[in-house]
């Protein structure tokens, strides 16, 4: 079975074509997509801004990014259904043919690594050993790596 | 060039409503408990200012696209009334119980009325979020 079979399998399996005839079912899981986003951003910028030196810096590292990394939990498992949702609704006959959605689905996987292998080390790790020039490098690459997946999406657009 | 000026606008979402989001759930005692309330709003609040002023900047640019399709609206025009009661709950907030601040600073669970704020303003930027995602699904158009 190649890729565009198990995309046109996802998209017309029943629970698929009941969504796609509500008009209220895709923007409304879009909107809970947007809404994960949001919280995802707050849950990334609060530990990345600290890394650069910014916003909570005169708490330690590691207890913002304990902090934050439930949030960031609670919004991937928002994100992840809300997303995987909208993708079956049009996989075959759109996502298939969109650079952007291939773009999205490559860089997403390496955003979710760095951030909790590479950058979790990072900010657990003793701040006063640390040489400043990683911590910042690993909030630069975290932050270019979540960008493109947000920009992919947006150039995903609307169905 | 409508579509730059729409993902800057998305993009800032992050800024703004995840800056605010994270200030909101230390108002509900949900996150950094430890860390005193007035500190995250320093810290905080000047980051979601920021990303306020280019949510309004880029949220202006993309009424003035087509201001009369948003005008007429139905989901643009209760987006901007959800805004003027999110900015009336931000005004009450700083002007009622955040003047009292210094006797909660510290509590782990901030008091009834700063937890209504916090969540009340959560809901009112969830509202936000769904009407702007709901502006291209019209389906009633006021003349």
């Amino acid at each position: 079975m190649s890729v565009l079979d198990f995309f046109e399998r996802l998209q017309y399996s029943p629970l698929l074509v009941a969504m796609r005839s509500s008009s209220w079912a895709f923007p409304v899981i879009a909107s809970l997509h947007l809404m994960g986003l949001a919280l995802l951003g707050g849950a990334v910028l609060i530990v990345d801004l600290r890394l650069l030196g910014f916003g909570l810096r005169n708490q330690p590292l590691a207890q913002i990014a304990r902090d934050a990394e439930r949030w960031l939990l609670v919004s991937l498992a928002v994100l992840l259904p809300t997303g995987i949702l909208q993708f079956m609704c049009f996989a075959a006959t759109k996502y298939y043919y969109l650079t952007a959605f291939w773009v999205k689905m490559a860089v997403l996987p390496l955003a979710l690594l760095f951030t909790f292998a590479v950058r979790r080390k990072v900010a657990g790790a003793d701040e006063t050993g640390m040489n400043p020039v990683w911590s910042k490098l690993a909030a630069v690459v975290s932050l270019s790596l979540w960008s493109t997946v947000a920009i992919a999406g947006r150039w995903i657009g609307l169905p | 060039m409508y579509l730059i000026v729409l993902t800057v606008h998305v993009m800032t979402l992050c800024l703004f409503v995840g800056t605010a989001a994270i200030v909101d759930l230390r108002l509900l005692g949900l996150t950094m408990q430890k860390v005193r309330v007035s500190e995250v709003m320093a810290r905080l609040l000047p980051w979601t200012s920021a990303g306020f002023l280019v949510m309004l900047i880029s949220g202006a640019l993309l009424f003035y696209a087509a201001p009369l399709l948003r005008y007429q609206n139905i989901f643009f025009r209760a987006k901007m009334l959800a805004l003027v009661l999110a900015g009336v709950n931000v005004w009450v907030f700083h002007n009622t119980v955040y003047r009292r601040v210094a006797e909660w600073d510290l509590d782990p669970i901030p008091p009834r009325s700063a937890r209504m704020t916090g969540g009340l303003s959560l809901v009112l930027w969830a509202f936000l979020i769904t009407l702007g995602r709901m502006i291209p699904y019209q389906v009633y158009w006021f003349n």
